[in-house]
């Protein structure tokens, strides 16, 4: 469930409706049919990642949307409306990525688009979403919304940014792993992130990062590198994304053999990955950020389970039909938990039709805590509705015996850092 | 009416008929057209290389790029209005069009294409490397408050739709008078035999230089007006994908036609935007009608025409 601040509550929004019920009869016959249209379902256009580098992502977005719109419809909808998904493939491409925004405002006249996770895709499609004034919901944990480089048409509610997630990482590495760091990650912008946050966040700490190896993207062998980490390394932190990250673990474990220092790394690069898989044994004993826990924990929560048997993930974060099949768990929540904002946003601000997608934004950001609950498997978050960005909880998990196992959770309030915009001063 | 009459007004008839499109068409497909011109407008660029001088570059996007990034790096970094940065973007392609001629008109046939596409992708990993400036993969957005040309707001869709539809006709018309020029023709007779222009006396190296400055630099101009009438500056544009892309359009529209490049760029955006609606394999969908057109239209749409119907078609 969602709380409400600034006086938008669901019973203000029920009476708002009353009186727009009552006031419709009084209304001429063309107008009342405009009400009565209101019955037809809500259109929500989904992005998808279905082609191009983001695909293992999109496949289990899309997973988890078909299972968070089935729940939603079969609860009744939005407003007792229907939710109709139209997907549109992007390519991972930017280019494409807007015309789909432009296809789902102007010829699906879709309510709002959502579903975008590759920060290229979102800040390329995103000042499309702004002019036609499409309400533009991304689940990409990029910092581009929170940093104020897009628009009040663009709200990530429903995952945490990476700088959240990199600075809440800091305490418990330099408590429990080491203070001196050195980082590996690739070279352009989502690596760049990385280096730049935890950096901050770790010299935060009394901590510091001896060395910053970035590689160039087009990398397909790592170990040259690895010489260039200094002997004093306590914490080797990496992230790699991509199919070289297989090469990459291999290299590293060769190199280091049985003595090497802790390792931490960002699950992004094992995403859709077994963590079982052969090459993999170097990461035993190493700790990975997850955005939810991939194995189904000890003390997994009623709605964690819910959640995994509604989207068909079984407890080891694969696929129930076919166990190779590894899910992209640790961000496709996001999905489930967006559509559940925009169910509660929706009924919230009483939303009819597109003309009252201004209405929606602003009902979302007047959105603060949201408690854990099935809306919210991950767990609870706070919306802040300035940056229109979300903050909740981060896990540290520990492979043992090929499994991830989750080893500390972070408070909310380790991943806050000062607002950077503010959107609401921007007009709707 | 004479022949060259007819051909002006078949030209000019596209460009009066994509105008009074402004004014008719459903918004989606409103905005499609204006981002399809920009579009066609590169390939417009690519077409004066590739189907009139015969030179097959895998490099274009190093110019679309530097149109691009010359636009949208003084827009963030320096605080340029739209029409210096414009001007600058215009000019980075020229000038890196006029530096990559230099040494990649050293070569000739296959190993032009791989230097033109070695430089291109040297090109994309600079801008990768220079992330701090250019945000690297993520690019960076062009506000709207800084896409306000002379007072008129670039992202407004009717704005939009005649800036687009300017930079599209001049291209168009630049490259119709080209190719019917003596300078078009000269190149044209280079395609065809170079060896033998040579021998009549022309400095075929001055003039393919020439034609790779002013296909660069058309190119840089569909890139610079692309990232400021759609907001967005990306390293995605200046990928191997994207040096692709107009050789496709330009073979599926006809190479060494003036109308190819339009043609090509609009079959392609709608191919692949309306099987999507049918299938998730749309390219698939998109790959067998390039196969069925290499197999049936050879030398493209146009082309096609050209040779059947329109034989003086430039």
């Amino acid at each position: 469930m969602t709380k409400l601040i600034n006086g938008t509550t669901r019973r203000g929004a029920l009476k708002t409706l009353a009186g727009a019920a009552a006031g419709a009869t009084a209304l001429p016959l063309w107008a009342r049919y405009a009400q009565a249209s209101s019955s037809e379902p809500i259109k929500i256009g989904f992005q998808q990642h279905s082609t191009g580098i983001g695909a293992a992502y999109g496949r289990w977005y899309g997973r988890t949307t078909d299972a968070a719109v089935k729940l939603i419809n079969e609860g009744g909808g939005i407003n007792g409306r229907m939710i109709e998904l139209i997907a549109e493939d992007d390519g991972t491409d930017p280019k494409r990525g807007a015309e789909v925004v432009e296809k789902f405002a102007t010829q699906h006249n879709c309510d709002v688009g959502f579903g975008t996770l590759f920060s290229h895709v979102v800040i390329g499609s995103s000042p499309r979403a702004g002019e036609l004034k499409l309400p533009y919901f991304v689940v990409s944990e990029g910092h581009h919304v929170a940093s104020g480089m897009l628009n009040r048409y663009t709200l990530q509610p429903g995952i945490t940014d990476v700088k959240s997630q990199v600075q809440a990482m800091a305490p418990y590495v330099s408590e429990n792993l080491g203070k001196k760091v050195t980082m590996i990650f690739p070279d352009f912008a989502f690596g760049h992130d990385h280096r730049d946050f935890f950096s901050a966040a770790i010299e935060a700490q009394g901590g510091e990062v001896l060395e910053k190896i970035a590689i160039p993207p087009t990398e397909t062998s790592f170990t040259k590198y690895f010489p260039q980490i200094p002997r004093e390394t306590e914490v080797l932190y990496h992230v790699m994304v991509g199919p070289a990250v297989l090469t990459f673990v291999k290299e590293l474990g060769e190199f280091f053999g049985p003595s090497s220092p802790a390792i931490f790394g960002f699950i992004d690069s094992l995403e859709a990955v077994d963590i079982a898989s052969p090459g993999l044994e170097f990461l035993e004993g190493t700790y990975f950020w997850e955005g939810n826990p991939r194995y189904a924990q000890a003390d997994q929560t009623e709605h964690d389970k819910f959640f995994r048997a509604a989207v068909g993930v079984d407890d080891n974060g694969a696929s129930v039909s076919d166990p190779t099949d590894v899910s992209t768990y640790a961000h496709m929540f996001g999905c489930w938990e967006t559509l559940h904002i925009i169910k509660a946003g929706m009924e919230a601000s009483g939303y009819q039709g597109t003309g009252d997608r201004a209405k929606l934004i602003e009902a979302v950001e007047a959105m603060t805590d949201m408690p854990e609950s099935q809306a919210h498997p991950q767990g609870a978050k706070v919306f802040n509705g300035k940056t229109h960005q979300v903050f909740g909880h981060q896990y540290i998990s520990r492979v043992e015996e090929g499994k991830l196992v989750r080893v500390h959770t972070t408070s909310i309030e380790d991943t806050l850092y000062p607002d950077e915009v503010d959107y609401t001063t921007q007009p709707l | 009416m004479s022949a060259s009459a007819r051909i002006i007004a078949l030209h000019l008839g596209l460009l009066v008929l994509l105008f009074a499109l402004q004014f008719i068409l459903p918004a989606y497909h409103h905005g499609n057209l204006a981002r399809i011109m920009v579009l066609a407008t590169y390939a417009v660029g690519y077409n004066i290389l590739f189907g009139y001088t015969g030179l097959l570059s895998l490099g274009h996007a190093l110019f679309f790029a530097a149109g691009m990034y010359g636009m949208g790096l003084t827009i963030q970094h320096m605080g340029f209005t739209p029409a210096p940065a414009l001007i600058v973007g215009i000019l980075a392609g020229a000038l890196v069009s006029g530096a990559l001629a230099l040494l990649a008109l050293r070569t000739v046939g296959v190993s032009f294409m791989i230097v033109t596409l070695m430089f291109a992708q040297a090109g994309y990993l600079t801008v990768l490397y220079f992330g701090e400036y250019t945000r690297g993969d993520e690019g960076f957005v062009i506000q709207q408050a800084q896409r306000i040309l002379w007072g008129i707001d670039l992202s407004d869709a009717t704005n939009r739709y005649f800036a687009a539809w300017a930079l599209f006709s001049v291209s168009f018309i630049v490259s119709l008078w080209l190719v019917r020029s003596p300078f078009g023709r000269t190149l044209v007779a280079i395609r065809e035999n170079e060896e033998r222009v040579r021998m009549l006396g022309y400095d075929t190296y001055r003039h393919k230089l020439a034609a790779m400055v002013i296909s660069g630099t058309i190119s840089a101009a569909a890139g610079a007006f692309y990232g400021l009438l759609f907001g967005y500056a990306g390293a995605s544009f200046a990928s191997v994908q994207y040096s692709i892309f107009p050789l496709l359009w330009v073979l599926l529209g006809g190479a060494g036609t003036v109308l190819g490049p339009f043609v090509g760029t609009l079959f392609m955006f709608y191919l692949i935007d309306l099987s999507s609606g049918v299938t998730s394999a749309y390219l698939l969908i998109a790959g067998l009608a390039l196969v069925l057109l290499t197999l049936f239209a050879p030398q493209g749409l146009v082309g096609e025409i050209r040779r059947r119907i329109w034989k003086d078609l430039p």
